[in-house]
């Protein structure tokens, strides 16, 4: 049984990370609370995922009001997609090894 | 370290969040049922109680009068429009929330602005049809602008809802052609083919 680490992006070690960018990888832009109504999580452990995320610029953030509150969105950047598909091939290739 | 029931754990994670967020998978099979229920009593009663016959309407040199009782065909589609939404926005919801989601979210909101736009569309159009007294037309416009509605919904939903848009496309045109079964093939188009559908999706996915 062959097990490599290579390719495992430490940023998707979380399950809310791995969340977050599935998400938005298939949409392209996502408001905080869609985001939260899809993951489960409380505001504060979205929040420091997040910026985890926005700290490695796998995600990029926009902000906007809508009426007077303000809105912030979340869009996955060319770099964050690149390192998911990376982070999601490796996987694959990990279970793949196992059931062989 | 994390172990092979974890990696396999996350790529079953990925897949369903990408799945969630991007398709609205609440959407009631029952509410597809009920919906015909009431287009196949809707249509008997329009045409067995109130004598709407739209073939006798075509013929261009009696545009602008409308028949006396068209009011009440109209106050008929309306009754079953709204009874359809209600009962599909009610059936919906509580799928949502037994499945632990909001039905008002960033997927629900995008299925249901995709739907509108072609039936906005074909709305108004049928609207301006009958100012100009066109009757004959409301029934395959009807059919043909609720069709690309379902085709463009589909893709923010269950994929098989783009056959059922197909369908209701091909009715319409065929009811374009021959107006004197336009009733009939309504009465099918919404009346058949969603309780075809509802069925089918209620035992492969509700079940």
């Amino acid at each position: 049984m062959k097990i490599s680490l290579h390719g495992l992006h430490k940023a998707f070690e979380s399950r809310v990370r791995l969340g977050i960018m599935s998400a938005l990888t298939v949409n392209e832009l996502l408001d905080f609370n869609s985001l939260k109504d899809y993951l489960n999580v409380t505001d504060g452990n979205l929040a420091s995922h997040l910026k985890a995320l926005e700290k490695e610029k796998f995600i990029e953030v926009q902000k906007s009001f809508v009426g007077r509150k303000p809105n912030t969105s979340y869009a996955a950047s060319k770099l964050g997609r690149k390192a998911f598909n990376d982070h999601l091939n490796a996987l694959e290739q990990l279970i793949k090894n196992v059931t062989e | 370290m994390k172990k092979e029931q974890d990696y396999f754990r996350d790529l079953v994670e990925i897949r369903s969040m990408m799945e969630r967020s991007s398709k609205f998978l609440s959407l009631s099979g029952w509410a597809g049922v009920m919906a015909g229920i009431y287009a196949l009593i809707g249509s008997y009663l329009a045409y067995y109680v109130l004598d709407f016959r739209p073939e006798e309407l075509s013929d261009p040199s009696a545009t602008a009068i409308l028949p006396d009782n068209f009011g009440q065909v109209v106050l008929l589609a309306l009754v079953m429009l709204i009874l359809a939404i209600s009962t599909a926005i009610f059936l919906s919801s509580k799928n949502a929330i037994a499945k632990g989601e909001k039905a008002w979210n960033a997927t629900s909101k995008r299925m249901i602005y995709n739907m509108a736009v072609p039936l906005i569309t074909g709305g108004l159009l049928i609207l301006i049809f009958i100012s100009k007294g066109w009757i004959s037309w409301i029934i395959p416009l009807s059919l043909i602008f609720y069709g690309l509605s379902l085709y463009n919904a589909s893709k923010f939903t269950f994929g098989l809802l783009k056959y059922l848009g197909l369908i209701q496309i091909g009715l319409g045109l065929v009811a374009a052609c021959l107006i004197e079964y336009a009733v009939l093939l309504w009465a099918i188009g919404f009346g058949v083919f969603h309780i075809i559908y509802g069925v089918y999706m209620h035992i492969r996915y509700e079940r």
